[in-house]
């Protein structure tokens, strides 16, 4: 009984030695696995045209029905993407989505992708709708190309680390985008399933 | 005069005893938490305050700003007087605990509060009150755990009760005093624990199951029991007895230096060391005891009960026994 008693003993007076395996999570960050599914990702061709084509197989495939697509046609001098149409909004409920990745299975141009990102909480529900801004790719030849949509999805690059710039930061572009759409006509998030005329907004502390 | 019974130094003393030790039972909650972070390769807490130092505090905040939730059908008297008497009696065995003495400006100060000439007799008895907190506390709640762990606790209680009394007889025997600075006065030269180390390894087992703490934490007992005897009991209430728990172990250490390490003299005791004043000789050898405790609790499991039960009237009870009869005859003999 004595020996095993030293035994233990000194096993766990030689583990207080030795080094934490603790990730201290805001400061430290292990990388997620590369086939990880965190929030989607719209992805662009080499060129900077959207692969999105607006078919809308995405939101067909997807079992919860978080995803809601409008398309629009392509201005054949000027396109957006390769295809007749693109898509115009581009918006998920991640409230909603359960990261199944059928989207993406779903997807004939391989558009929508399941990315790494996964600090997805938000302070105001609203927010929690991500639209075509953030979700897609960016390009690094976008600001010479001059392209329409590039004011808009400005320099996602999908860590959701971006610094807080309205011109690099989607979640900023789109607030700025956001406040000046006319919410009396535009699509929104009302067509997800989401009642606009109850109150979305709760700020922290509020009492719901 | 300094050091004398003046109440107005008294009250100081006592004042300075109070804040000290619920200072104490704060860190050790934390060193606690540090430690055993430690041996399952975890930081611990370390966001609150430089290297979690302030989490004590938050700690209490929290517990005092909990709601009351109480069983509707608890005794009412008993569910209070539970908590109240496990912080008081463990607040209250620490009167007198020798510090040690220092001499300023020409007066001794001693630092314990009362000096009583039979004063392990006074802590035995003392501490030995606790187990009704838990037993009234178990007994109050009216729920099936707390009223299992508050049997448990005394039976636990009463037989390890009877190990620490025998293992400190044997030093009494050697100081021929009950007097604990009598005692501690005895060691100059050679500690008790050279003379009496079955006694001491006695002591120190038979408090891990005074404290309940593991391998002995039967009262407790997470997995069987909840939380054992303070299952019902919530905010500050539920802190008292955590308190009290955790007084109690600075309060077996204390015992254990005070009588087996030499109290506040110093461990080489010559010249360059004994610059150092005797309570920080003292705190030190109460604080690696301390250390010891919450290392054994982080590697040890616990025991059965029945276990328990053998070991302590089966195993340490005649250990104590024999130690007794075995210094009584060599001081018998020498003198």
């Amino acid at each position: 009984m004595i020996k095993e008693l030293v035994q233990g003993l000194t096993f766990t007076l030689r583990k207080m030695g030795s080094k934490p395996i603790t990730v201290q999570y805001p400061e430290e960050q292990k990388p997620v696995t590369p086939r990880h599914r965190g929030r989607h990702i719209l992805h662009r061709y080499d060129n900077g045209l959207e692969r999105c084509i607006g078919c809308e197989l995405c939101a067909a495939a997807c079992p919860v029905g978080c995803i809601y697509v409008l398309a629009a046609e392509n201005d054949p001098n000027n396109p957006i993407s390769p295809g007749e149409r693109y898509a115009e909004r581009y918006e998920i409920n991640l409230m909603r989505c359960i990261y199944c990745g059928y989207c993406a299975e779903a997807c004939p141009t391989e558009a929508i992708t399941l990315g790494p990102r996964f600090e997805l909480a938000e302070y105001r529900r609203e927010r929690t709708v991500v639209t075509k801004a953030e979700l897609l790719e960016s390009w690094p030849g976008m600001h010479t190309a001059g392209l329409p949509v590039s004011a808009v999805g400005a320099g996602a690059d999908q860590t959701g680390r971006e610094e807080l710039d309205p011109g690099v930061n989607p979640r900023a572009a789109w607030a700025a985008e956001e406040s000046k759409v006319d919410r009396e006509t535009a699509p929104h998030p009302g067509e997800l399933g989401i009642p606009v005329d109850v109150p979305t907004v709760i700020e922290p502390g509020a009492t719901p | 005069m300094i050091g004398g019974d003046d109440w107005k130094v008294l009250l100081l003393k006592c004042l300075v005893l109070v804040v000290f030790l619920l200072t104490a039972f704060a860190y050790l909650t934390l060193a606690e938490r540090k430690i055993s972070a430690r041996i399952q390769l975890r930081y611990g807490p370390n966001r609150v305050g430089p290297f979690g130092l302030l989490q004590p505090a938050a700690d209490g905040l929290k517990l005092f700003f909990k709601e009351n939730i109480a069983p509707a059908e608890r005794d009412k008297l008993l569910y209070l007087i539970g908590p109240s008497l496990a912080g008081g009696a463990a607040l209250l065995a620490y009167a007198v605990i020798p510090w040690g003495t220092n001499n300023f400006f020409g007066y001794d100060f001693h630092w314990d509060i009362a000096h009583v000439n039979v004063g392990l007799l006074f802590i035995l008895g003392i501490t030995s009150l606790g187990v009704y907190s838990l037993f009234l506390g178990g007994f109050a709640s009216n729920s099936k755990y707390s009223l299992l762990g508050g049997l448990r606790s005394s039976a636990q209680l009463i037989s390890y009760e009877m190990a620490v009394s025998f293992a400190l007889i044997g030093v009494v025997i050697l100081a021929g005093s009950l007097d604990l600075e009598q005692i501690v006065g005895a060691q100059h030269g050679l500690w008790f624990v050279v003379l009496q180390p079955l006694a001491f390894i006695l002591y120190f087992t038979a408090a891990f199951a005074e404290t309940n703490r593991l391998p002995f934490d039967l009262p407790e007992a997470e997995t069987e029991l909840i939380a054992g005897y303070h299952t019902e009991y919530s905010s500050m209430r539920f802190g008292l007895y955590f308190l009290g728990e955790y007084i109690n172990m600075v309060t077996v250490c204390s015992i254990a230096t005070a009588l087996f390490l030499g109290g506040s003299l110093p461990f080489p005791p010559f010249h360059p060391f004994d610059w150092i004043p005797g309570p920080v000789w003292f705190l030190g050898k109460v604080a690696v005891l301390l250390f010891v405790m919450i290392w054994v609790r982080w590697t040890l499991p616990r025991l059965r009960y029945d276990r328990l039960m053998n070991f302590g009237w089966k195993v340490l009870l005649p250990i104590g026994l024999v130690n007794i009869v075995v210094t009584g005859a060599v001081v018998a003999i020498r003198a």
